[in-house]
């Protein structure tokens, strides 16, 4: 999985969590509390479908580098890959 | 103390066979039922009652996903009610108006989900929702209404079983005649068809309809009645003193004569009649009629084999020697809307009020004799001499009964 990929499935999550907000014009490095109506309830959204969907589990911890896209994909990137070298 | 008149001066709601007021009486008088089958969970297709309003009309898709069914319902009727009150919403000082809703259960919907959720995920508990507190906390219905209204007074839940409807109106008028508030939103919400538990329940107690043709499922009062048509719905009345309605040039779709609730303390959910028949006695009384001036009565009766006969002698019983009364069921038509059902079930005899027409009780083919009350309007629309009082009766389990007597508005 590459990083745009990456973006593009946590893109599709918030899509998903947050159906009334217009993604189109989503910045990459910008917070994403900043940019959208999420409160701490949407974030454990995240989290639940990345566990539920992806079997990618975040710390509480980690939280924080579910910030922004751009730290999404720093952080989940290498998640996702390792997870496909096992299977 | 004088005691303040209260009124009800708008109403929203979502039943089986309507969506607005006009829709729904209308569908009330042509016959036209609401029930249809459903798939749910571990029971295959059953008759329920479903509504089709627009969830996004008034909430976001957010909101909607986050909440519940029952919220949904609830907001819906809410501001349908806010709307048909002609009040200046958005001007009104929200910290005294009181939302009350009255529930037969809540949660169980929720629940149920969650638990077949983590089934799908061997019972891990890490996938158990974190949305699942607050879309089961009792006053789930009426907190969501508060969040899409804004309203910073009162808002919570009635639980009172089948009867709770009626307690929601009940409730409101002793909270507008306490002056704890200047305008209620009051009435009942249903999401129980989204839990199989209630069907399940229902049918190891014998008391689940069943027929081959769902608009034909609920049968009140019909010899071959067979138990409940478990349905969804919701109605909320906007309810208000009477000097403030008049304040403001309100239309005023009737007045709170008088109510009663009372208990049976005899069984877990068998109904007895001459506790019912004392419920409907006092309500008269607090009202400050005779059983010969009511004109309507709505009954609670649910169609199980057990509960239309005890109703029926409470019935006969208070209003032995009153010719003229006629009597009707609504649940015939929308099934049975749990904690909604009183306060639909009144919507759909007020406007007998204005065109003097009683709606009748649908699917009668062969009238139960055990049943058969002089005043029973079957099948066809019947056209009465006068409607000047409406009492409404709801039920529920653990004994729980309600009479809510509604008066034409007179200045």
């Amino acid at each position: 999985m590459t990083k745009d990929e990456c973006k593009k499935l946590v893109t599709e999550i918030i899509a998903d969590i947050a159906p009334d907000e217009d993604l189109s014009n989503l910045k990459p490095d910008v917070r994403l509390r900043d940019q959208l109506q999420l409160d701490s309830m949407d974030f454990l959204d995240i989290v639940m479908e990345l566990r539920k969907c992806h079997g990618i589990e975040v710390p509480e911890a980690d939280y924080i580098q579910l910030a922004s896209l751009d730290s999404c994909a720093e952080y989940l990137t290498p998640k996702f890959n390792a997870l496909e070298a096992k299977r | 103390m004088k005691q303040s008149r209260i009124v009800i001066t708008g109403l929203g709601l979502t039943a089986p066979n309507g969506n607005t007021l006009a829709e729904y009486r209308q569908n009330l008088l042509t016959g036209v039922s609401g029930v249809e089958l459903i798939e749910l969970r571990y029971m295959g297709a059953q008759p329920a009652g479903v509504c089709h309003f627009d969830p996004l009309k008034y909430q976001k898709k957010k909101d909607v996903r986050i909440g519940t069914r029952a919220g949904s319902i609830s907001i819906h009727c809410a501001r349908e009610a806010a709307v048909d009150s002609g009040l200046n919403w958005e001007g009104f000082d929200k910290s005294r108006a009181g939302i009350y809703l009255g529930i037969t259960e809540h949660g169980n919907v929720e629940t149920e989900n969650e638990i077949y959720n983590v089934s799908l995920f061997k019972h891990d508990m890490k996938f158990w929702s974190h949305h699942h507190n607050p879309r089961t906390v009792a006053n789930n219905p009426a907190g969501e209404v508060s969040l899409n209204l804004g309203v910073t007074g009162p808002a919570y839940t009635l639980g009172a079983a089948c009867a709770a409807g009626n307690l929601g109106l009940i409730h409101a008028a002793q909270m507008l005649r306490l002056h704890e508030v200047d305008l209620a939103f009051a009435g009942g919400v249903s999401e129980s068809i989204g839990t199989f538990g209630i069907f399940a329940a229902f049918k190891s107690q014998g008391a689940l309809a069943s027929h081959p043709d769902p608009t034909k499922a609920s049968r009140p009062f019909d010899k071959k009645r067979n138990g409940i048509v478990v349905s969804e719905g919701g109605c909320i009345y906007t309810m208000e003193r009477l000097e403030d309605a008049r304040a403001r040039g309100a239309r005023i779709y009737g007045e709170v004569g008088g109510y009663c609730v009372n208990s049976d303390a005899t069984d877990y959910v068998l109904p007895n009649s001459v506790r019912q028949a004392e419920c409907i006695r006092r309500a008269i009384a607090h009202a400050g009629l005779t059983p010969a001036d009511i004109d309507i009565i709505n009954t609670h009766a649910t169609a199980t084999p057990q509960g239309d006969i005890q109703e029926c002698l409470a019935i006969g019983e208070v209003f032995a020697g009153c010719p003229d009364v006629n009597i009707n069921n609504t649940k015939s038509f929308i099934g049975h809307a749990m904690g909604a059902a009183g306060a639909l079930e009144l919507a759909g005899n007020l406007p007998s009020f204005n065109d003097l027409t009683v709606h009748p009780t649908i699917n009668v083919d062969e009238l139960d004799p055990q049943c058969d009350l002089p005043g029973l309007v079957l099948n066809q629309p019947k056209k009465a001499k006068r409607v000047d009082a409406i009492l409404n009766n709801s039920f529920g389990m653990l004994g729980i009964n309600s009479t809510l007597i509604i008066l034409r508005y007179r200045p």
